[in-house]
C-alpha cells in the first residue's frame, strides 16, 4: 500500500510530479508497467515503457496514430497474445502479480481486466443475452434470478437500462451506435472486472453519444480503474485524472491531467497538445 | 447579374439532362444484356426439364406415380420401379454427410481458428488437392484398399460391437452402401472444408476479441464464431450434398449395383446416377431407355428440391441477422 501514487517518469524530465488531487488522497497503484519493450516480428513498437496507474482513477493514453498506445493498452489484458510473432519484454503487474509470468491463467486475467473496443462489437444475439454472455461462460451466477439481477445491474451501470428494459429480448443490432457501445460496456461490467480498458471507445460516435460515454467513464472510476486510449485531447482532458503522452513508441510524459494540459513538462507534449504536430 | 446566374443554371441543367440521357442509353443496353444472360440460365433449366419429360413420356404414361414407389427393376419383364435407386441415392448421400460434415468442420475450424501460419497453407493445399483427384481414382482406391479393409476389419468389428442395430447386420461384403458412403464422404470433404473455411475467416475479428475479452476460452470463442457463421456453414453442407447426390463413377465402382432396399449398410445398393451410367448403353428397347430417362428426371428434381430447401434455410437464417444489422 502506498499513500501516494508512484509515477514513473522519463529520466530526462526536470520537473518531478508529486501533485495529487487533494480530495482523494489514498491511492493504491493498480497497474504497474516495468521496462516494457514490445515487438511485432523484427519491428519494435514500444520502447522501455515504465508507468504506474493508480487504482480507481482514469488514466488516458494520448499520442499521434501509430505511437503504440493501443498496443500498450492491449498488453494489459494480453490481447496481443493472439497476434502471431508478437513479443514482449519487461513486466506488467496488476495488484503486484506479473501477468506475463509462466502459468498465468489468461482467461482468469481477462475476467478481471475488461475491454471496450473502438468499434462496438455486440454478438448477434438479444440485448439480454449479450450482457449475460460473460456471466454464463464464466459460471458466475447460480440461478436465473441472479442472472436477471446482474444483467439489470450492469445495464443500469452503463446507463442503458431505461432505454432497453422493454426490449431485452430484441436483437442487439437494433440499437443505435452509441447504445451498442454502452451495451458492450454493460457486457464488460457484468462480470465485475477490476480494470476496464477502453480503446478509443467514442471515436465512431456522434457528439451526444460521445458525451454519454464520457459521463459514464467519469462515473465508472468510483468502482473501477479505467485506462482509456483516445485521439481526442479534449476528451482526455475531460475524463482523465492522469495522462500519458506517447510518441513513436516512447513514453514522453506522464502527469496528472491538469498539469499536463496547463503546464506540460516537456516541449513535445506542449507541441502536441497545442496542435503543432500529430 | 441574377439573370446571368439563371442562364448559367439553365445551361448546366440542360447539360446534365443531356449527359444523363446518354448514360441512360448505355445503362439500358447493359441491363438488357445482363438480363438476357440471366434468362438464358432459366431457359436452359426449363429446356432440360422439358427434354427429359418428353423423352420419358411413354414411361411416364405407363407407370404414372407408381414409378416412384415401384420396388422391382427387371428390364427382362419390363418392370421398372425407381424406389431402390432413390433410396440408395438418399441414404448414401446422407451417410456421406454424416461422416464428412464433422470432419470438414473440424478441419475448417482448425485451419481458420487454431492452425499456426505455416500449417494452415500446407493443410489447405492438401485438402484442395483431394478435390482435384479424378473420381475414377477414388473408385479404384475404393475397390483395392477400402473395400478389403471394410470386409476384413471394419465391418466385422462394427457387426460385433453394434450388431444389435439393423444398420450393422448381415455378412460383410466390403462392397456396398457403407463403402459408397465413405467414398462419397472423402469426395465431398474438400468442398465443404474449403467453403466453411472461407465462411469462418469472413467472421469479423472483433467478434473473437469480444469473446476473448470477456474471459472466453478458445473453445467458447470458437462457438461464438460458429454461431456467427451459421448460415454460411449450412450453405457449405448443402453444396457438399449436391455433389454427393450427383456423383457417379466412384460410387458405381464400390456400391455393389444391386437394386435392393436393405436396412443394413453392409448390403449392396444402387444409386440413380450409377444405374443411368451403367445401363444406358445396354438399354435394348424404347421403354427401358425411357425408364432410365425418367430416373434422370427424378434425379434432376431431387437436386432442385434439395437446393431450394437449402436456399430457404440459408435465407431464413440470414434474413434474421441481416434485418437487425441494418442499423
Amino acid at each position: 500500500m502506498m499513500t501516494k501514487a508512484k509515477l514513473a517518469m522519463p529520466v530526462n524530465l526536470l520537473e518531478k510530479s508529486t501533485a495529487e488531487p487533494m480530495k482523494r488522497p489514498a491511492l493504491d497503484s493498480k497497474v504497474t508497467i516495468e521496462q516494457l519493450n514490445f515487438f511485432y516480428g523484427p519491428v519494435q513498437v514500444l520502447f522501455d515503457i515504465s508507468l504506474t496507474m493508480p487504482s480507481r482513477r482514469v488514466t488516458a493514453f494520448i499520442g499521434p496514430s501509430g505511437c503504440g498506445k493501443s498496443t500498450l493498452l492491449r498488453t494489459l489484458n494480453r490481447m496481443n497474445d493472439i497476434i502471431p510473432h508478437a513479443r514482449l519484454q519487461g513486466r506488467v503487474k496488476i495488484d503486484g502479480t506479473d501477468i506475463y509470468q509462466t502459468g498465468m491463467d489468461v482467461v482468469r486475467l481477462r475476467q478481471r481486466v475488461g475491454m471496450i473496443f473502438q468499434k462496438s462489437n455486440p454478438f448477434p444475439r438479444s440485448i439480454f443475452e449479450n450482457v449475460a454472455y460473460g456471466l454464463r461462460i464464466n459460471q458466475l451466477v447460480r440461478s436465473r434470478r441472479e442472472l436477471d439481477e446482474r444483467v439489470e445491474q450492469a445495464l443500469q451501470q452503463a446507463a442503458l437500462w431505461d432505454e432497453v428494459k422493454d426490449r431485452l429480448k430484441e436483437s442487439a443490432f437494433g440499437l443505435s451506435g452509441g447504445q451498442q457501445q454502452r451495451l458492450c460496456i454493460a457486457r464488460a461490467l457484468a462480470i465485475r472486472p477490476d480494470v476496464i480498458l477502453m480503446d478509443e471507445p467514442a471515436s465512431a460516435l456522434d457528439p451526444i453519444a460521445t458525451q454519454k460515454i464520457e459521463e459514464l467513464i467519469v462515473r465508472l472510476k468510483e468502482e473501477y480503474t479505467v485506462v482509456i486510449v483516445t485521439h481526442n485531447m479534449q476528451q482526455a482532458a475531460r475524463v482523465s485524472d492522469h495522462t500519458a503522452f506517447f510518441w513513436m513508441g516512447r513514453l514522453i510524459e506522464f502527469d496528472p491531467t491538469e498539469k499536463m494540459f496547463t503546464k506540460p513538462a516537456h516541449q513535445m507534449t506542449e507541441d502536441y497538445i497545442t496542435g503543432r504536430f500529430g | 447579374m441574377s439573370s446571368l446566374a439563371l442562364r448559367d443554371n439553365e445551361q448546366s441543367g440542360l447539360m446534365a439532362r443531356w449527359s444523363r440521357s446518354r448514360h441512360r442509353w448505355s445503362d439500358v443496353l447493359f441491363r438488357r444484356l445482363t438480363a438476357c444472360f440471366a434468362l438464358s440460365i432459366l431457359i436452359l433449366l426449363v429446356w432440360m426439364l422439358i427434354t427429359l419429360a418428353l423423352n420419358a413420356r411413354q414411361a411416364l404414361a405407363r407407370f404414372g406415380w407408381g414409378f416412384l414407389w415401384g420396388r422391382t427393376w427387371d428390364p427382362v419383364r419390363e418392370q421398372f420401379g425407381a424406389l431402390p435407386f432413390v433410396y440408395g441415392t438418399i441414404v448414401s448421400s446422407t451417410l456421406a454427410l454424416c461422416i464428412a460434415v464433422p470432419l470438414s468442420l473440424g478441419v475448417a475450424i482448425f485451419l481458420s481458428e487454431h492452425a499456426p501460419r505455416g500449417w494452415e497453407n500446407v493443410v489447405a493445399f492438401l485438402v484442395d488437392t483431394l478435390a482435384a483427384i479424378p473420381s475414377v481414382i477414388y473408385g479404384l482406391w475404393g475397390i483395392f484398399i477400402l473395400s478389403p479393409a471394410l470386409r476384413n476389419y471394419i465391418e466385422p468389428w462394427l457387426a460385433s460391437t453394434f450388431g444389435f442395430l439393423p444398420l450393422f447386420q448381415g455378412p460383410p461384403y466390403g462392397i456396398g452402401m457403407l463403402a459408397g458412403g465413405i467414398i462419397l464422404a472423402i469426395m465431398v470433404l474438400p468442398i465443404i472444408t474449403a467453403v466453411s473455411r472461407d465462411v469462418l475467416q469472413a467472421v469479423p475479428n472483433t467478434q473473437r476479441e469480444a469473446a476473448l475479452s470477456l474471459g472466453a476460452t478458445r473453445w467458447e470463442t470458437t462457438r461464438v464464431v460458429l454461431a456467427h457463421a451459421r448460415a454460411g456453414l449450412t450453405g457449405a453442407v448443402i453444396l457438399g450434398l449436391g455433389r454427393a447426390i450427383g456423383e457417379t463413377m466412384a460410387v458405381t465402382m464400390v456400391i455393389g449395383n444391386r437394386p435392393e432396399i436393405s436396412y443394413s449398410l453392409f448390403d449392396p445398393s444402387y444409386t440413380i446416377a450409377s444405374v443411368i451410367a451403367n445401363e444406358f448403353n445396354e438399354a435394348t428397347y424404347e421403354l427401358y431407355v425411357q425408364a432410365l430417362i425418367e430416373l434422370g428426371l427424378i434425379l434432376f428434381l431431387v437436386t432442385l428440391i434439395v437446393n431450394a430447401v437449402a436456399r430457404l434455410l440459408v435465407w431464413s437464417v440470414t434474413r434474421r441477422t441481416r434485418e437487425v444489422q441494418r442499423v
